[in-house]
């Protein structure tokens, strides 16, 4: 840890994203308003406005245009943002995937909110679960502090030579995007340092001219280029967890790394969860221990690439345990769900049940928690629904 | 190092000759060097010479530089020829492989 | 004889167009009068294939393939960074066909020309979707035959006038637009001279036979887009900063002297060809009197 001074403020998750930009030293952004995500931008464009940061604004004309438009930015050696939610992630879809297989290292802030319809601008995964299989990865926080550090961490990740992927970051819309909470500011140097410079090795050069995007027949290497994602992919895992180290110790902060276990060293059950409705999850998972109940909760961060053998050291030994997803998907069962039961498959043998809760914005409460670790408890599996048909 | 979906390899690597059935011919007695065939070639299969022992329709025109055929790249598509002010491309059959 | 085009050659042989594309007469002219310093975007269109197969590439400059409906975007991103990056001194070309310019790309288009980013953007119109086989785009001109205007029994040949892209970046002030043939390549290239001057977005249409697609041999491509000028059909204009410029050919051909040498037009009658030429008449006065300077309406 360096000398520095530990700056504090109260701020919005939405804040705390803009500003993130400005300490990562963002220098293009292009994005289309959409609630809950707009007063991101709207930050961002009054902080060039005021040449508090250094960078070059665009609103475009649609979400499909500020994914092109940061694209071209990013091939021309820029570190770029943009930043969306709902439907306006669905709009891009094309471009995500365009951008992924480019390789280049462009950061979206997502404010997680459901998809209609109906109309509904509350908090839901639906919108980045189905972009889980675009080839970016994913970074799901539970605090106004982690979206600050998830834009920090990300840009470091997503810029390793070895990687070249995008990361898209999650906020819970309201929960986090509206809410004020202190969060500390990382010092801008340390963070530039941190950072470095984007390097692009591919970058557009007018002495080195070169197709971006040919067209490639079935014998050529189609498949090595799309193998070579899912590798640099996967290899984000072990590099996000030295990367967290890296920045625990700069910052002398306390970021998880790809998955938080809470309370789980002894615990006999548990829940898995992603984003901002893990704090409430903890609070029970506290209550029930006071009751000596040996519960324990696994906070996903990093979702996409899935942290698969943490998720296994971790669930070893359970006699129980849950999956909360946040999302409306139609495999068999919840794409979180999937995504654990796969990894686990062969290695360890413990009854799971899937929760399906907190569409559309609905509370998760205390007492919903309470329900599902009771379920696990009494060894129940299969899809359950959490707290509907009661209105 | 990632692999990136960039490609660097000039299409000239790509010869396009067997895509002919008719090929152009230039008769160089009665080429002006106008070079009107050069400029309507979309496969950029014209080139410019120059101290070539050519013919010429008369000596203003000998040390002039002229067109040629880049046979490895034309498609046969007839433009020069048809371009031709003074009708001195033929358009001859390709001889049966 | 001197050279009436710039010598340098931006564009490769050995790619993999029709033989006769005027497309690629289109992209080396442009190449021609841009230069080294150039980016050029392209979306899905004939020029997504024309380069080959990877690793071929055959421009001699950087070359973005883009989805489809982005080419507006993507150079409005390159554009901004490299001017973010001191490289103001490029040229950012966008260079889409007539598909992804006038219908799917259009959003894009306008919102970029809006925005005022100082790029070129290049439509190559070549009628149709070649590409994936001649289907209607909005910029296919009424008469013309496609596959999914086909003419069988009922004559469902495309009866709907061509969308003009060039005159809708007139309506939205583009400070500079102007149409082109590559039957005149000296024009063409003087177009984007003159563009070059201006700062801010360029919108320049290039009409671009295709032998293919429009049912002619392949000789005739330069032929027939000289014709769609000397007949009217596809007049050339430039318009910089307001001030509008029409090409006037004092002695315009009738019409049916560019429908003739087309299949894509040989099932019309003399009264449908009437139409056309009666259409063409009414668009020509229309653009005398902008030039006038009378608001059209």
């Amino acid at each position: 840890m360096r000398n520095m001074n530990k700056n504090w403020n109260i701020m919005t998750g939405n804040e705390a994203v803009a500003l993130a930009t400005k300490l990562a030293g963002v220098r293009f952004v292009s994005a289309y308003p959409i609630t809950p995500q707009t007063a991101i931008v709207e930050k961002i464009a009054e902080m060039v406005a005021n040449e508090k940061m250094d960078a070059k604004f665009i609103e475009v004309e649609s979400e499909h245009s500020a994914m092109a438009s940061v694209m071209g930015s990013e091939l021309a050696g820029v570190r770029s943002f943009t930043a969306s939610s709902s439907h306006g992630i669905l709009y891009m879809h094309e471009m995500l995937n365009w951008v992924a297989g480019m390789r280049l290292p462009i950061l979206m802030a997502v404010v997680n909110r459901s998809i209609g319809p109906p109309w509904n601008i509350w908090a839901d995964h639906s919108d980045t679960m189905i972009q889980r299989d675009t080839g970016w990865m994913q970074l799901y926080g539970e605090s106004n502090q982690e979206a600050m550090d998830t834009i920090i961490l990300g840009y470091k990740l997503a810029e390793h030579k070895d990687i070249l992927l995008p990361i898209m970051v999650m906020q819970d819309a309201f929960t986090l995007s509206h809410t004020s909470e202190p969060v500390e500011i990382r010092d801008e140097m340390v963070v530039r340092e941190f950072l470095g410079d984007l390097n692009l090795p591919f970058k557009i050069d007018t002495n080195r001219p070169m197709g971006y995007g040919s067209l490639m027949p079935p014998d050529g290497p189609f498949m090595e280029l799309k193998m070579d994602m899912k590798k640099s992919m996967y290899s984000a895992v072990d590099r996000f967890v030295e990367i967290t180290k890296e920045f625990n110790d700069l910052f002398d902060a306390n970021f998880p790394g790809p998955v938080e276990g809470f309370m789980m060293e002894d615990a006999d059950y548990a829940l898995i969860t992603l984003g901002s409705i893990s704090s409430t999850a903890k609070y029970v998972v506290r209550n029930l221990r006071n009751q000596g109940k040996k519960v324990g909760l696994l906070r996903i961060l990093l979702y996409r690439p899935f942290p698969k053998d943490l998720v296994i050291s971790y669930l070893r030994g359970l006699k129980g345990f849950g999956v909360v997803d946040r999302s409306s998907t139609y495999g068999p069962y919840g794409s979180l769900y999937m995504d654990v039961i796969s990894s686990i498959y062969g290695k360890l043998e413990i009854p799971a049940a899937n929760f399906v809760a907190g569409l559309g914005g609905r509370d998760v409460r205390v007492k919903d928690f309470e329900e599902m670790f009771t379920k696990i408890m009494e060894g129940e599996e299969g899809e359950i629904w959490i707290n509907v048909g009661v209105k | 190092m990632v692999l990136v979906p960039t490609a660097y390899a000039p299409s000239s690597n790509n010869k396009t000759s067997s895509w002919r059935t008719t090929k152009p011919v230039i008769d160089y007695g009665k080429c002006t060097r106008c070079m009107i065939c050069w400029k309507f070639c979309p496969d950029v299969a014209i080139g410019v010479t120059q101290g070539m022992n050519l013919e010429f329709p008369n000596e203003r025109f000998a040390k002039m530089e002229a067109p040629y055929i880049d046979y490895d790249y034309c498609k046969g598509c007839g433009i020069c020829a048809n371009e031709c002010p003074f009708d001195a491309i033929d358009m001859v059959q390709e001889s049966e492989m | 004889m001197p050279f009436s085009i710039p010598k340098e050659e931006y564009m490769m042989s050995g790619h993999t167009a029709c033989a006769g594309c005027g497309a690629t007469l289109a992209m080396r002219y442009v190449m021609k009068a841009m230069g080294e310093k150039t980016v050029v975007t392209v979306p899905a269109s004939c020029w997504a294939v024309i380069p080959g197969n990877y690793p071929n590439t055959a421009l001699k400059v950087p070359f973005i393939y883009t989805p489809f409906a982005s080419t507006g975007a993507t150079i409005s991103g390159i554009r901004e960074a490299l001017n973010e990056e001191g490289k103001e001194d490029y040229n950012v070309v966008g260079f889409a066909g007539d598909g992804g310019t006038a219908d799917i790309g259009l959003q894009a288009l306008s919102a970029a020309m809006e925005r005022g980013h100082n790029v070129f953007y290049i439509m190559y119109d070549n009628e149709a979707y070649m590409n994936t086989g001649i289907q209607r785009s909005s910029s296919t001109p009424y008469g013309a035959w496609t596959t999914t205007t086909p003419v069988g029994k009922d004559r469902v040949y495309k009866k709907e006038n061509k969308k003009v892209v060039a005159d809708m970046m007139m309506a939205q002030k583009v400070p500079y637009v102007a149409t082109a043939s590559i039957a005149f390549p000296e024009d063409l290239i003087k177009k984007i001279q003159n563009a070059k001057k201006v700062k801010g977005p360029k919108f320049i249409q290039i009409l671009s036979p295709c032998p293919p697609g429009w049912y002619f041999n392949s000789e005739n491509t330069v032929k027939i887009a000289r014709l769609a000028v000397e007949t009217r059909i596809f007049p050339l204009y430039e318009y910089i900063e307001g001030k509008f410029t029409l090409y006037k050919n004092p002695n315009p051909l009738p019409v049916e002297k560019y429908l003739e040498i087309q299949g894509r037009f040989g099932h019309l009658s003399t009264e449908e060809i009437q139409k056309i030429q009666e259409n063409v008449n009414k668009r020509w006065e229309e653009l005398l009197d902008r030039e006038k300077g009378k608001v059209i309406t």
